[in-house]
């Protein structure tokens, strides 16, 4: 997958559930259709939610990966 | 499901206490965050959630009541709690770990567009007015417009 790169960044490093995903889907709104929101976060929850999250509003999950501790997310707003 | 389309999420809050008001703030941010229309009935124990920090009541009773009758930030874990030294760990252990307070919480509801209802009985019964409530109440309503929005919901939970 060659890289993207995001046109906003959540930074949501600390935060627990539901903290994540409720800040995600505001910050969502922030971005135009078709553009790519990247979210950092460090709740191991937040794998399955994003995931869950986006399945739930239709936006397109291209990227998930962890290092280091970090989950990284980049979800292109479709919806 | 509502008449827009969008899905629907109704969720009763009778309890009071820290544990039961947190999961249902929890559950009403994630479900209005994955865009569902989301409305919180608050009836009996539940309205110290949405009740604002003043001593409530007019008769001998209602008084008494009012003295034990908390608001978001003194509600208690429902186990224990030991007289308050639950709720201060709680809130520690909480705040340490990362997670919103419930005033946190509930500010999220409300900038999420939850619909934040209370019911009529029981701040008839407990003597609670209109403006012993935050101002952010969406309505104070009954049953039968609890059960009406219930009704098309895809979620309904009680706690």
């Amino acid at each position: 997958m060659s890289e993207i790169t995001p046109d906003k960044t959540l930074d949501a490093r600390g935060m627990q559930c539901p903290m994540p995903v409720v800040r995600t889907s505001q910050e969502i709104k922030s971005i135009s259709s078709g553009q790519v929101l990247e979210v950092l976060a460090t709740d191991p929850g937040s794998m399955a939610d994003i995931t869950a999250w986006c399945k739930s509003t239709g936006n397109e999950l291209l990227k998930m990966e962890r290092s280091d501790g970090i989950f990284t997310f980049h979800i292109r707003r479709t919806a | 499901m509502a008449e827009n389309g969008t899905k629907k999420a109704s969720l009763v809050v009778l309890s009071g206490d820290l544990d039961k008001v947190m999961a249902a703030f929890i559950i009403a941010t994630t479900a209005a965050a994955m865009g569902m229309e989301t409305s919180m009935f608050f009836t009996f124990w539940g309205l110290q959630a949405i009740k604002k920090r003043v001593r409530t009541g007019r008769g001998l009773f209602g008084r008494m009541l009012g003295f034990m009758f908390g608001h978001i930030d003194s509600v208690g874990p429902s186990r224990l709690n030991f007289g308050g030294l639950g709720r201060w760990m709680f809130k520690r252990m909480m705040k340490g770990k990362g997670v919103a307070s419930l005033r946190e919480m509930r500010q999220m509801a409300i900038d999420l567009d939850v619909k934040l209802l209370a019911c009529q009985m029981s701040m008839d019964v407990m003597e609670i007015a209109r403006e012993d409530l935050i101002d952010e109440v969406t309505d104070v309503v009954g049953a039968a417009t609890y059960i009406l929005g219930a009704q098309q919901a895809d979620i309904t939970l009680f706690i």
